[in-house]
Protein backbone atom coordinates (compact mmCIF):
# COMPACT_ATOMS: atom_id res chain seq x y z
CA UNK A 1 0.00 0.00 0.00
CA UNK A 2 2.67 2.57 0.14
CA UNK A 3 3.80 4.94 -2.74
CA UNK A 4 6.68 4.06 -4.60
CA UNK A 5 9.39 6.85 -4.69
CA UNK A 6 9.40 8.19 -8.41
CA UNK A 7 13.21 9.23 -8.97
CA UNK A 8 12.01 11.44 -11.93
CA UNK A 9 10.36 13.91 -10.11
CA UNK A 10 11.89 16.74 -7.94
CA UNK A 11 9.57 18.94 -5.84
CA UNK A 12 12.59 20.85 -4.81
CA UNK A 13 12.24 24.84 -6.35
CA UNK A 14 13.52 25.37 -10.00
CA UNK A 15 13.59 29.33 -9.60
CA UNK A 16 17.39 29.87 -9.78
CA UNK A 17 19.65 32.09 -7.40
CA UNK A 18 19.44 35.33 -9.24
CA UNK A 19 15.72 35.58 -9.18
CA UNK A 20 15.69 34.68 -5.53
CA UNK A 21 18.09 37.19 -4.59
CA UNK A 22 15.68 40.36 -6.59
CA UNK A 23 12.63 38.65 -4.50
CA UNK A 24 15.22 39.55 -1.09
CA UNK A 25 16.15 43.26 -2.45
CA UNK A 26 12.86 43.81 -3.29
CA UNK A 27 11.41 42.57 0.39
CA UNK A 28 14.05 44.65 1.87
CA UNK A 29 13.55 47.75 0.07
CA UNK A 30 9.95 47.43 1.31
CA UNK A 31 11.33 47.01 5.09
CA UNK A 32 13.34 50.30 4.56
CA UNK A 33 10.63 52.08 3.82
CA UNK A 34 8.21 51.31 6.36
CA UNK A 35 11.49 51.49 9.21
CA UNK A 36 12.57 55.02 7.53
CA UNK A 37 8.61 56.06 8.29
CA UNK A 38 8.15 54.48 11.63
CA UNK A 39 11.55 55.51 13.01
CA UNK A 40 10.92 58.94 12.08
CA UNK A 41 7.72 59.46 13.80
CA UNK A 42 8.68 57.31 16.55
CA UNK A 43 11.71 59.95 17.31
CA UNK A 44 9.54 63.39 16.89
CA UNK A 45 6.78 62.11 18.87
CA UNK A 46 9.29 61.00 21.41
CA UNK A 47 11.99 63.82 21.33
CA UNK A 48 8.32 65.95 21.69
CA UNK A 49 7.31 64.47 24.31
CA UNK A 50 10.69 64.90 26.07
CA UNK A 51 10.42 67.96 25.03
CA UNK A 52 6.91 69.28 26.33
CA UNK A 53 6.51 66.93 29.76
CA UNK A 54 7.56 69.42 32.01
CA UNK A 55 4.39 71.60 30.90
CA UNK A 56 1.89 68.89 31.12
CA UNK A 57 -0.03 70.18 33.81
CA UNK A 58 -3.27 71.73 35.02
CA UNK A 59 -1.84 75.26 34.74
CA UNK A 60 -0.96 74.57 30.80
CA UNK A 61 -4.19 73.49 30.27
CA UNK A 62 -6.07 75.59 32.05
CA UNK A 63 -3.72 78.87 31.53
CA UNK A 64 -4.62 80.80 28.67
CA UNK A 65 -2.38 81.58 25.61
CA UNK A 66 0.09 84.51 26.44
CA UNK A 67 3.54 86.36 25.50
CA UNK A 68 4.95 85.82 28.80
CA UNK A 69 6.82 82.28 28.93
CA UNK A 70 5.84 81.28 32.87
CA UNK A 71 2.10 82.21 32.42
CA UNK A 72 1.73 80.47 28.16
CA UNK A 73 -1.13 78.06 28.58
CA UNK A 74 -3.67 76.40 25.63
CA UNK A 75 -7.07 76.56 26.74
CA UNK A 76 -7.79 79.28 24.89
CA UNK A 77 -6.65 77.54 22.23
CA UNK A 78 -8.12 74.50 22.55
CA UNK A 79 -11.37 75.76 22.88
CA UNK A 80 -10.88 78.39 19.55
CA UNK A 81 -10.17 74.98 17.76
CA UNK A 82 -13.04 73.32 18.78
CA UNK A 83 -15.37 76.40 18.18
CA UNK A 84 -13.69 76.67 14.23
CA UNK A 85 -13.38 73.43 13.47
CA UNK A 86 -16.97 71.05 15.18
CA UNK A 87 -18.76 73.20 13.33
CA UNK A 88 -16.35 73.74 10.24
CA UNK A 89 -16.33 69.78 9.75
CA UNK A 90 -20.22 68.88 11.09
CA UNK A 91 -21.75 71.49 8.52
CA UNK A 92 -19.23 70.34 5.57
CA UNK A 93 -19.76 66.92 6.24
CA UNK A 94 -23.71 67.32 5.86
CA UNK A 95 -23.25 69.28 2.36
CA UNK A 96 -20.57 66.06 1.62
CA UNK A 97 -23.20 63.82 2.16
CA UNK A 98 -25.72 65.55 0.23
CA UNK A 99 -23.44 65.94 -2.97
CA UNK A 100 -22.40 62.36 -2.84
CA UNK A 101 -25.42 61.28 -2.79
CA UNK A 102 -26.81 63.06 -5.64
CA UNK A 103 -24.05 62.52 -7.63
CA UNK A 104 -24.05 58.59 -6.76
CA UNK A 105 -27.94 58.25 -6.68
CA UNK A 106 -29.45 60.93 -8.79
CA UNK A 107 -27.60 61.88 -11.88
CA UNK A 108 -26.86 59.38 -14.47
CA UNK A 109 -22.99 58.36 -14.87
CA UNK A 110 -21.51 60.36 -17.59
CA UNK A 111 -24.01 62.81 -17.44
CA UNK A 112 -22.64 66.58 -18.42
CA UNK A 113 -23.83 67.64 -14.92
CA UNK A 114 -21.67 65.03 -12.97
CA UNK A 115 -18.73 65.81 -15.32
CA UNK A 116 -19.02 69.35 -14.55
CA UNK A 117 -19.31 68.51 -10.51
CA UNK A 118 -15.98 66.01 -10.88
CA UNK A 119 -13.95 68.38 -12.23
CA UNK A 120 -14.77 70.85 -10.16
CA UNK A 121 -14.34 68.77 -7.02
CA UNK A 122 -10.96 67.38 -8.11
CA UNK A 123 -9.95 70.46 -8.72
CA UNK A 124 -11.01 72.15 -5.31
CA UNK A 125 -9.02 69.26 -3.51
CA UNK A 126 -6.09 70.40 -5.46
CA UNK A 127 -5.84 74.07 -4.05
CA UNK A 128 -3.51 75.13 -1.33
CA UNK A 129 -4.99 76.32 1.93
CA UNK A 130 -3.45 79.66 1.95
CA UNK A 131 -5.72 80.29 -1.21
CA UNK A 132 -8.55 79.45 0.54
CA UNK A 133 -6.95 81.88 3.46
CA UNK A 134 -7.39 84.22 0.57
CA UNK A 135 -10.66 83.19 -0.77
CA UNK A 136 -11.82 84.16 2.80
CA UNK A 137 -10.11 86.91 3.42
CA UNK A 138 -11.45 88.82 0.42
CA UNK A 139 -15.13 87.27 0.59
CA UNK A 140 -16.02 86.26 4.04
CA UNK A 141 -13.80 88.37 6.46
CA UNK A 142 -14.38 90.86 4.01
CA UNK A 143 -16.10 92.06 1.15
CA UNK A 144 -19.57 90.80 0.73
CA UNK A 145 -20.20 89.19 4.29
CA UNK A 146 -17.75 91.45 5.93
CA UNK A 147 -17.51 89.42 9.01
CA UNK A 148 -14.46 89.79 10.30
CA UNK A 149 -11.93 88.14 11.99
CA UNK A 150 -14.40 85.86 13.44
CA UNK A 151 -15.00 82.00 14.55
CA UNK A 152 -17.65 82.23 12.19
CA UNK A 153 -15.61 83.56 9.45
CA UNK A 154 -12.97 80.65 10.36
CA UNK A 155 -15.44 78.43 10.74
CA UNK A 156 -16.90 78.87 6.63
CA UNK A 157 -13.62 78.95 5.39
CA UNK A 158 -11.99 75.57 6.86
CA UNK A 159 -15.58 74.15 6.07
CA UNK A 160 -15.21 75.02 2.46
CA UNK A 161 -11.06 74.10 2.52
CA UNK A 162 -12.40 70.20 3.88
CA UNK A 163 -15.59 70.13 1.27
CA UNK A 164 -14.04 68.29 -2.00
CA UNK A 165 -12.40 65.58 0.47
CA UNK A 166 -15.26 64.80 2.40
CA UNK A 167 -17.03 64.63 -0.67
CA UNK A 168 -14.44 62.30 -2.01
CA UNK A 169 -14.87 60.36 0.77
CA UNK A 170 -18.73 60.41 1.30
CA UNK A 171 -18.83 59.26 -2.55
CA UNK A 172 -16.55 56.31 -2.22
CA UNK A 173 -18.61 55.25 0.81
CA UNK A 174 -21.98 55.33 -1.08
CA UNK A 175 -20.25 53.58 -4.31
CA UNK A 176 -19.13 50.43 -1.72
CA UNK A 177 -22.38 50.02 -0.94
CA UNK A 178 -23.43 46.37 -2.62
CA UNK A 179 -26.33 47.55 -5.69
CA UNK A 180 -28.08 44.36 -4.38
CA UNK A 181 -29.08 46.42 -1.17
CA UNK A 182 -30.44 49.07 -3.60
CA UNK A 183 -31.94 46.24 -6.12
CA UNK A 184 -33.69 44.92 -3.10
CA UNK A 185 -35.10 48.16 -1.61
CA UNK A 186 -36.48 48.95 -5.08
CA UNK A 187 -38.15 45.59 -5.82
CA UNK A 188 -40.30 45.97 -2.46
CA UNK A 189 -41.60 49.39 -3.64
CA UNK A 190 -39.10 51.99 -2.39
CA UNK A 191 -38.79 55.37 -4.05
CA UNK A 192 -35.44 56.79 -4.71
CA UNK A 193 -35.34 58.53 -2.02
CA UNK A 194 -36.29 55.91 0.28
CA UNK A 195 -33.79 53.48 -1.26
CA UNK A 196 -30.95 55.81 -0.18
CA UNK A 197 -32.10 57.23 3.52
CA UNK A 198 -33.33 53.51 4.29
CA UNK A 199 -30.76 51.59 2.83
CA UNK A 200 -27.46 52.86 1.40
CA UNK A 201 -26.79 55.50 3.61
CA UNK A 202 -27.11 53.90 6.62
CA UNK A 203 -24.54 50.63 5.06
CA UNK A 204 -22.41 53.81 3.91
CA UNK A 205 -21.78 55.41 7.22
CA UNK A 206 -18.63 53.44 8.22
CA UNK A 207 -17.25 54.46 5.38
CA UNK A 208 -17.97 58.07 5.57
CA UNK A 209 -16.99 58.39 9.09
CA UNK A 210 -13.44 57.18 8.69
CA UNK A 211 -13.24 58.82 5.29
CA UNK A 212 -14.52 62.36 6.69
CA UNK A 213 -12.22 62.13 9.83
CA UNK A 214 -9.25 62.59 7.21
CA UNK A 215 -10.75 66.08 6.48
CA UNK A 216 -11.78 66.86 10.29
CA UNK A 217 -7.89 66.17 11.15
CA UNK A 218 -6.59 68.78 8.46
CA UNK A 219 -8.83 71.33 9.40
CA UNK A 220 -7.47 70.99 13.33
CA UNK A 221 -4.02 71.18 12.04
CA UNK A 222 -4.39 73.67 9.42
CA UNK A 223 -2.76 77.27 10.30
CA UNK A 224 -1.91 78.73 6.87
CA UNK A 225 -5.58 80.20 6.34
CA UNK A 226 -6.37 80.98 10.04
CA UNK A 227 -3.39 83.26 9.36
CA UNK A 228 -4.93 85.09 6.47
CA UNK A 229 -8.21 84.97 8.72
CA UNK A 230 -6.63 87.01 11.52
CA UNK A 231 -6.51 84.31 13.94
CA UNK A 232 -4.92 85.85 17.26
CA UNK A 233 -1.27 84.85 18.54
CA UNK A 234 -2.49 85.77 22.10
CA UNK A 235 -5.87 85.40 23.43
CA UNK A 236 -6.54 85.22 27.29
CA UNK A 237 -10.20 83.93 27.04
CA UNK A 238 -12.29 81.10 24.89
CA UNK A 239 -14.67 82.25 22.91
CA UNK A 240 -18.41 82.23 23.66
CA UNK A 241 -20.26 82.65 20.56
CA UNK A 242 -19.49 83.00 16.28
CA UNK A 243 -18.25 86.40 16.85
CA UNK A 244 -15.43 86.34 18.80
CA UNK A 245 -12.14 86.82 18.26
CA UNK A 246 -10.16 83.28 19.01
CA UNK A 247 -6.68 81.61 18.30
CA UNK A 248 -6.30 77.65 17.33
CA UNK A 249 -3.97 75.07 18.53
CA UNK A 250 -1.26 75.01 15.10
CA UNK A 251 -0.75 78.67 15.40
CA UNK A 252 -0.20 79.17 19.13
CA UNK A 253 2.33 76.02 18.52
CA UNK A 254 3.39 78.29 15.64
CA UNK A 255 3.86 81.35 17.68
CA UNK A 256 5.24 79.97 20.79
CA UNK A 257 7.87 77.92 18.44
CA UNK A 258 8.89 81.19 17.21
CA UNK A 259 9.53 82.76 20.27
CA UNK A 260 13.59 82.87 21.60
CA UNK A 261 12.78 82.12 25.34
CA UNK A 262 13.24 78.11 25.48
CA UNK A 263 10.68 77.67 28.14
CA UNK A 264 8.33 78.84 24.72
CA UNK A 265 9.99 75.71 23.17
CA UNK A 266 8.55 73.50 25.89
CA UNK A 267 5.05 74.93 26.26
CA UNK A 268 5.26 74.55 21.78
CA UNK A 269 6.02 70.77 22.49
CA UNK A 270 3.39 71.02 25.30
CA UNK A 271 0.56 72.31 22.76
CA UNK A 272 2.00 69.67 20.01
CA UNK A 273 1.15 66.89 22.15
CA UNK A 274 -2.70 68.74 22.97
CA UNK A 275 -2.81 68.75 19.54
CA UNK A 276 -2.17 64.89 18.65
CA UNK A 277 -3.98 63.97 21.72
CA UNK A 278 -7.19 66.01 20.09
CA UNK A 279 -6.48 64.44 17.03
CA UNK A 280 -6.38 60.63 18.52
CA UNK A 281 -9.49 61.19 20.29
CA UNK A 282 -10.74 62.53 17.41
CA UNK A 283 -9.83 59.15 15.11
CA UNK A 284 -11.10 57.00 18.25
CA UNK A 285 -14.52 58.47 17.92
CA UNK A 286 -14.71 57.65 13.88
CA UNK A 287 -13.74 54.08 14.70
CA UNK A 288 -16.38 53.94 17.52
CA UNK A 289 -18.68 55.14 15.15
CA UNK A 290 -17.71 52.71 12.75
CA UNK A 291 -17.46 49.75 14.63
CA UNK A 292 -20.84 50.68 16.24
CA UNK A 293 -22.83 50.96 12.34
CA UNK A 294 -20.74 47.93 11.62
CA UNK A 295 -21.94 45.94 14.90
CA UNK A 296 -25.77 46.77 14.16
CA UNK A 297 -25.81 44.91 10.78
CA UNK B 1 -38.04 56.88 -21.38
CA UNK B 2 -39.72 54.32 -23.28
CA UNK B 3 -41.02 53.82 -26.90
CA UNK B 4 -43.96 52.22 -25.80
CA UNK B 5 -47.59 53.02 -27.32
CA UNK B 6 -49.41 54.16 -24.53
CA UNK B 7 -53.86 53.90 -25.44
CA UNK B 8 -55.93 54.79 -22.51
CA UNK B 9 -56.37 51.93 -20.13
CA UNK B 10 -59.86 51.11 -21.09
CA UNK B 11 -58.79 50.02 -24.90
CA UNK B 12 -55.98 48.03 -23.40
CA UNK B 13 -58.27 46.39 -21.06
CA UNK B 14 -60.72 45.56 -24.54
CA UNK B 15 -58.28 44.19 -26.27
CA UNK B 16 -56.56 42.27 -24.05
CA UNK B 17 -59.86 40.39 -23.06
CA UNK B 18 -60.80 40.33 -27.17
CA UNK B 19 -57.32 38.59 -28.03
CA UNK B 20 -57.21 36.75 -25.26
CA UNK B 21 -54.89 34.14 -24.46
CA UNK B 22 -56.95 31.17 -26.15
CA UNK B 23 -54.61 31.17 -29.17
CA UNK B 24 -51.96 29.36 -27.88
CA UNK B 25 -52.48 25.55 -28.78
CA UNK B 26 -52.93 23.81 -26.15
CA UNK B 27 -53.64 25.80 -23.38
CA UNK B 28 -57.30 25.09 -22.35
CA UNK B 29 -59.37 28.64 -23.16
CA UNK B 30 -60.64 28.86 -19.63
CA UNK B 31 -57.18 30.44 -18.84
CA UNK B 32 -57.62 33.54 -20.42
CA UNK B 33 -60.13 34.50 -17.41
CA UNK B 34 -56.94 33.98 -15.42
CA UNK B 35 -54.45 35.70 -16.55
CA UNK B 36 -52.82 38.55 -14.54
CA UNK B 37 -50.10 39.50 -16.73
CA UNK B 38 -49.47 39.86 -20.49
CA UNK B 39 -46.01 40.76 -22.55
CA UNK B 40 -47.13 41.41 -26.21
CA UNK B 41 -43.94 42.00 -28.73
CA UNK B 42 -41.85 42.79 -25.53
CA UNK B 43 -38.70 43.86 -26.94
CA UNK B 44 -35.80 45.46 -24.51
CA UNK B 45 -32.30 47.73 -25.94
CA UNK B 46 -29.36 48.55 -24.01
CA UNK B 47 -28.45 51.67 -25.93
CA UNK B 48 -28.71 50.35 -29.31
CA UNK B 49 -28.49 46.85 -28.64
CA UNK B 50 -31.50 44.88 -28.98
CA UNK B 51 -31.07 42.20 -26.00
CA UNK B 52 -34.32 40.32 -26.59
CA UNK B 53 -36.72 40.65 -29.48
CA UNK B 54 -40.39 40.51 -29.48
CA UNK B 55 -41.51 38.24 -26.93
CA UNK B 56 -45.31 37.22 -26.34
CA UNK B 57 -46.24 35.50 -23.45
CA UNK B 58 -49.10 35.57 -20.44
CA UNK B 59 -49.07 34.84 -16.53
CA UNK B 60 -52.26 33.41 -15.16
CA UNK B 61 -53.29 32.35 -11.62
CA UNK B 62 -52.29 29.33 -10.14
CA UNK B 63 -49.32 29.30 -12.39
CA UNK B 64 -45.94 29.17 -11.63
CA UNK B 65 -44.33 29.92 -15.60
CA UNK B 66 -40.60 29.02 -16.03
CA UNK B 67 -38.44 30.82 -18.47
CA UNK B 68 -35.52 28.56 -19.32
CA UNK B 69 -32.80 29.13 -21.72
CA UNK B 70 -28.92 29.26 -22.82
CA UNK B 71 -26.73 31.79 -20.87
CA UNK B 72 -27.44 35.40 -22.99
CA UNK B 73 -30.53 34.36 -24.17
CA UNK B 74 -32.51 37.19 -22.12
CA UNK B 75 -34.92 35.94 -19.75
CA UNK B 76 -33.63 38.03 -16.93
CA UNK B 77 -34.14 40.62 -19.16
CA UNK B 78 -37.20 40.15 -19.92
CA UNK B 79 -38.22 38.78 -16.19
CA UNK B 80 -37.05 42.21 -14.91
CA UNK B 81 -38.99 44.17 -17.42
CA UNK B 82 -42.44 42.79 -15.80
CA UNK B 83 -41.41 44.95 -12.93
CA UNK B 84 -39.65 47.77 -14.33
CA UNK B 85 -36.57 46.86 -12.47
CA UNK B 86 -34.72 47.98 -15.81
CA UNK B 87 -35.87 51.44 -15.32
CA UNK B 88 -32.46 50.97 -12.91
CA UNK B 89 -30.48 50.63 -16.01
CA UNK B 90 -29.63 53.80 -17.59
CA UNK B 91 -29.29 52.32 -21.13
CA UNK B 92 -32.02 50.00 -21.23
CA UNK B 93 -35.58 51.01 -22.68
CA UNK B 94 -38.23 48.69 -23.38
CA UNK B 95 -40.31 48.35 -26.73
CA UNK B 96 -43.59 46.77 -26.57
CA UNK B 97 -46.79 46.00 -24.10
CA UNK B 98 -46.64 44.65 -20.98
CA UNK B 99 -50.15 44.73 -19.39
CA UNK B 100 -51.13 44.05 -15.74
CA UNK B 101 -54.75 43.60 -15.16
CA UNK B 102 -55.28 45.33 -18.33
CA UNK B 103 -53.07 48.53 -17.15
CA UNK B 104 -49.93 49.42 -19.30
CA UNK B 105 -46.73 48.89 -17.11
CA UNK B 106 -44.79 51.71 -18.89
CA UNK B 107 -47.76 53.71 -19.47
CA UNK B 108 -48.64 57.36 -17.91
CA UNK B 109 -51.14 55.03 -15.37
CA UNK B 110 -48.44 53.32 -13.71
CA UNK B 111 -45.86 54.16 -11.09
CA UNK B 112 -42.90 52.41 -10.58
CA UNK B 113 -43.02 51.75 -6.89
CA UNK B 114 -46.25 50.99 -7.10
CA UNK B 115 -45.68 48.23 -9.99
CA UNK B 116 -42.51 46.85 -8.03
CA UNK B 117 -44.48 46.67 -5.08
CA UNK B 118 -47.17 44.28 -6.47
CA UNK B 119 -45.13 42.78 -8.92
CA UNK B 120 -42.29 41.10 -6.36
CA UNK B 121 -39.02 39.92 -6.96
CA UNK B 122 -36.54 38.08 -5.42
CA UNK B 123 -33.34 37.78 -6.39
CA UNK B 124 -30.18 35.34 -7.89
CA UNK B 125 -27.92 35.84 -5.08
CA UNK B 126 -30.11 35.97 -1.77
CA UNK B 127 -29.75 39.92 -0.75
CA UNK B 128 -30.80 40.38 2.87
CA UNK B 129 -30.18 43.77 3.91
CA UNK B 130 -27.91 44.32 6.66
CA UNK B 131 -30.45 44.59 9.46
CA UNK B 132 -32.12 42.07 11.94
CA UNK B 133 -34.64 39.52 10.46
CA UNK B 134 -37.38 41.29 11.54
CA UNK B 135 -36.53 44.31 10.04
CA UNK B 136 -35.84 42.25 6.71
CA UNK B 137 -39.87 41.57 6.71
CA UNK B 138 -40.98 44.88 8.28
CA UNK B 139 -39.36 47.17 5.73
CA UNK B 140 -41.14 47.01 2.67
CA UNK B 141 -44.25 47.35 4.92
CA UNK B 142 -42.68 50.30 7.03
CA UNK B 143 -42.06 51.87 4.00
CA UNK B 144 -45.13 51.76 2.13
CA UNK B 145 -48.01 52.00 4.89
CA UNK B 146 -48.04 53.03 8.36
CA UNK B 147 -48.61 49.82 10.61
CA UNK B 148 -49.18 49.74 14.75
CA UNK B 149 -46.36 47.81 16.34
CA UNK B 150 -48.93 44.64 16.79
CA UNK B 151 -50.17 44.81 12.73
CA UNK B 152 -46.42 45.02 11.56
CA UNK B 153 -46.05 42.04 13.98
CA UNK B 154 -48.32 40.00 12.36
CA UNK B 155 -47.34 40.75 9.14
CA UNK B 156 -43.70 39.47 9.79
CA UNK B 157 -45.13 36.65 11.38
CA UNK B 158 -47.22 35.81 8.67
CA UNK B 159 -44.77 36.49 5.86
CA UNK B 160 -42.12 34.47 7.46
CA UNK B 161 -44.83 30.98 8.00
CA UNK B 162 -45.91 31.49 4.44
CA UNK B 163 -41.87 31.30 3.39
CA UNK B 164 -41.66 27.99 5.84
CA UNK B 165 -39.22 30.00 7.73
CA UNK B 166 -41.23 31.16 10.69
CA UNK B 167 -40.51 27.76 12.66
CA UNK B 168 -36.47 27.82 12.33
CA UNK B 169 -36.30 31.66 13.24
CA UNK B 170 -38.97 32.77 15.51
CA UNK B 171 -36.38 32.49 18.79
CA UNK B 172 -34.20 35.20 17.31
CA UNK B 173 -36.29 37.71 14.76
CA UNK B 174 -33.73 40.54 16.36
CA UNK B 175 -30.66 38.57 14.88
CA UNK B 176 -28.54 39.34 12.33
CA UNK B 177 -30.26 38.25 8.60
CA UNK B 178 -26.40 37.65 8.11
CA UNK B 179 -26.61 35.15 10.66
CA UNK B 180 -28.75 32.99 8.33
CA UNK B 181 -27.44 30.06 6.03
CA UNK B 182 -27.77 31.08 2.64
CA UNK B 183 -31.24 28.93 1.88
CA UNK B 184 -32.30 30.59 4.70
CA UNK B 185 -31.23 33.85 3.62
CA UNK B 186 -33.04 33.17 -0.39
CA UNK B 187 -36.05 32.33 2.01
CA UNK B 188 -36.25 35.24 3.78
CA UNK B 189 -36.20 37.36 0.70
CA UNK B 190 -39.39 35.66 -0.25
CA UNK B 191 -40.93 36.52 2.72
CA UNK B 192 -39.87 39.96 2.46
CA UNK B 193 -40.98 40.18 -1.09
CA UNK B 194 -44.31 38.33 0.54
CA UNK B 195 -44.90 40.90 3.14
CA UNK B 196 -45.84 44.60 1.10
CA UNK B 197 -48.45 41.50 -0.42
CA UNK B 198 -47.81 41.17 -4.14
CA UNK B 199 -49.98 40.23 -6.78
CA UNK B 200 -47.19 38.27 -8.77
CA UNK B 201 -43.87 36.75 -7.40
CA UNK B 202 -40.70 37.23 -9.97
CA UNK B 203 -37.58 35.13 -9.22
CA UNK B 204 -34.69 35.40 -10.64
CA UNK B 205 -32.75 31.90 -10.79
CA UNK B 206 -33.62 32.08 -6.83
CA UNK B 207 -31.95 28.23 -6.65
CA UNK B 208 -28.41 28.94 -8.26
CA UNK B 209 -26.61 29.67 -5.23
CA UNK B 210 -28.28 27.04 -2.90
CA UNK B 211 -27.54 23.41 -2.41
CA UNK B 212 -29.32 20.79 -3.80
CA UNK B 213 -31.69 20.23 -0.01
CA UNK B 214 -32.01 24.06 0.24
CA UNK B 215 -33.32 24.50 -3.29
CA UNK B 216 -36.05 21.23 -2.50
CA UNK B 217 -37.14 23.47 0.32
CA UNK B 218 -37.63 26.73 -2.14
CA UNK B 219 -39.40 24.54 -4.87
CA UNK B 220 -42.07 23.05 -1.89
CA UNK B 221 -42.54 26.77 -1.04
CA UNK B 222 -43.39 28.02 -4.32
CA UNK B 223 -45.80 25.29 -4.96
CA UNK B 224 -47.92 26.10 -1.74
CA UNK B 225 -47.94 29.54 -2.19
CA UNK B 226 -48.47 29.53 -5.86
CA UNK B 227 -52.68 29.43 -5.48
CA UNK B 228 -51.95 33.02 -3.78
CA UNK B 229 -48.94 34.58 -6.00
CA UNK B 230 -48.37 34.02 -9.68
CA UNK B 231 -44.69 32.64 -9.98
CA UNK B 232 -42.46 33.53 -12.56
CA UNK B 233 -39.05 31.90 -12.45
CA UNK B 234 -36.50 32.62 -14.38
CA UNK B 235 -33.65 28.76 -14.00
CA UNK B 236 -30.93 27.48 -15.83
CA UNK B 237 -32.18 24.10 -14.84
CA UNK B 238 -34.38 22.26 -16.79
CA UNK B 239 -35.04 19.89 -13.95
CA UNK B 240 -36.00 22.29 -11.81
CA UNK B 241 -38.45 23.72 -14.25
CA UNK B 242 -40.28 20.42 -15.40
CA UNK B 243 -40.21 20.09 -11.41
CA UNK B 244 -42.47 23.04 -10.33
CA UNK B 245 -43.62 24.92 -13.62
CA UNK B 246 -47.13 24.77 -14.98
CA UNK B 247 -46.33 26.80 -18.13
CA UNK B 248 -42.49 27.06 -19.81
CA UNK B 249 -41.28 29.71 -22.03
CA UNK B 250 -38.20 28.70 -23.44
CA UNK B 251 -36.17 31.38 -24.77
CA UNK B 252 -32.74 31.10 -27.02
CA UNK B 253 -30.38 33.57 -29.15
CA UNK B 254 -30.40 34.27 -32.67
CA UNK B 255 -27.29 34.94 -34.22
CA UNK B 256 -26.72 38.42 -35.51
CA UNK B 257 -23.86 40.43 -37.37
CA UNK B 258 -22.44 40.50 -34.04
CA UNK B 259 -21.92 36.95 -32.13
CA UNK B 260 -20.56 38.86 -29.65
CA UNK B 261 -23.99 40.04 -28.14
CA UNK B 262 -26.47 37.93 -29.83
CA UNK B 263 -30.01 39.08 -29.62
CA UNK B 264 -32.48 36.57 -27.33
CA UNK B 265 -35.85 35.88 -28.26
CA UNK B 266 -38.75 33.63 -27.44
CA UNK B 267 -38.86 30.26 -29.59
CA UNK B 268 -42.01 28.38 -27.85
CA UNK B 269 -44.90 29.29 -25.15
CA UNK B 270 -46.09 26.49 -23.96
CA UNK B 271 -47.49 24.19 -21.33
CA UNK B 272 -44.76 22.33 -19.65
CA UNK B 273 -45.71 19.02 -19.61
CA UNK B 274 -46.59 19.33 -23.61
CA UNK B 275 -42.91 21.86 -24.11
CA UNK B 276 -40.47 18.51 -22.26
CA UNK B 277 -42.89 15.86 -23.96
CA UNK B 278 -43.49 16.77 -27.54
CA UNK B 279 -41.84 20.56 -28.14
CA UNK B 280 -42.85 22.17 -31.56
CA UNK B 281 -39.72 23.71 -32.51
CA UNK B 282 -36.59 22.00 -33.29
CA UNK B 283 -34.32 24.55 -31.03
CA UNK B 284 -36.62 23.72 -28.22
CA UNK B 285 -36.02 19.47 -28.73
CA UNK B 286 -32.80 20.15 -28.67
CA UNK B 287 -32.28 22.23 -25.33
CA UNK B 288 -34.88 20.27 -23.66
CA UNK B 289 -32.75 16.80 -24.59
CA UNK B 290 -29.96 18.28 -23.35
CA UNK B 291 -28.17 18.36 -26.42
CA UNK B 292 -27.65 22.49 -26.87
CA UNK B 293 -26.89 24.60 -23.90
Amino acid sequence: MSIILDPSVSLTSTVDGKRRRKDMLFLALLWFGILLAVVTLVVLLVDTFLTGRSRLNWEFLSGHTSPFAEDAGVQSAIFGSLWVVLPAGISSLLIAIGTAAYLEEFTKPESKVQAFINLTIQTLAGVPSIVYGILGLAFVARGPLDWGFTVRTASVVLAMMILPVMIVASREAIRAVPSSYREGAFALGCSRWQCVRQQVLPAAVPGIATGSILGVSRALGESAPLIMLGALAYVSSNPTGFGDYYTVLPLSIYKYATEADSEFQYAAAGAIIVLLAMLLVLNFTAIVIRDRSRKSL
Amino acid sequence: MNETTTPTAQSLIASSLSKGDGNIPGVNSGRAAQIVMEARDLSVYYGDFLAVRQATFSIARNEITAFIGPSGCGKSTILRSLNRMNDLIHSARVVGTVLYRGIDLYGPLADPGEVRRRIGMVFQKPNPFPKSIYDNVAFGPRVNEKFTKSELDGVVEDSLRKAALWDEVKDRLKASAFSLSGGQQQRLCIARALAVNPDVLLMDEPCSALDPIATGRIEDLMREIKSEYPIVIVTHNMQQAARVSDMTAFFSVESTGDTNRPTGMLVEYDRTVDMFSHPHDERTLSYVSGRMG
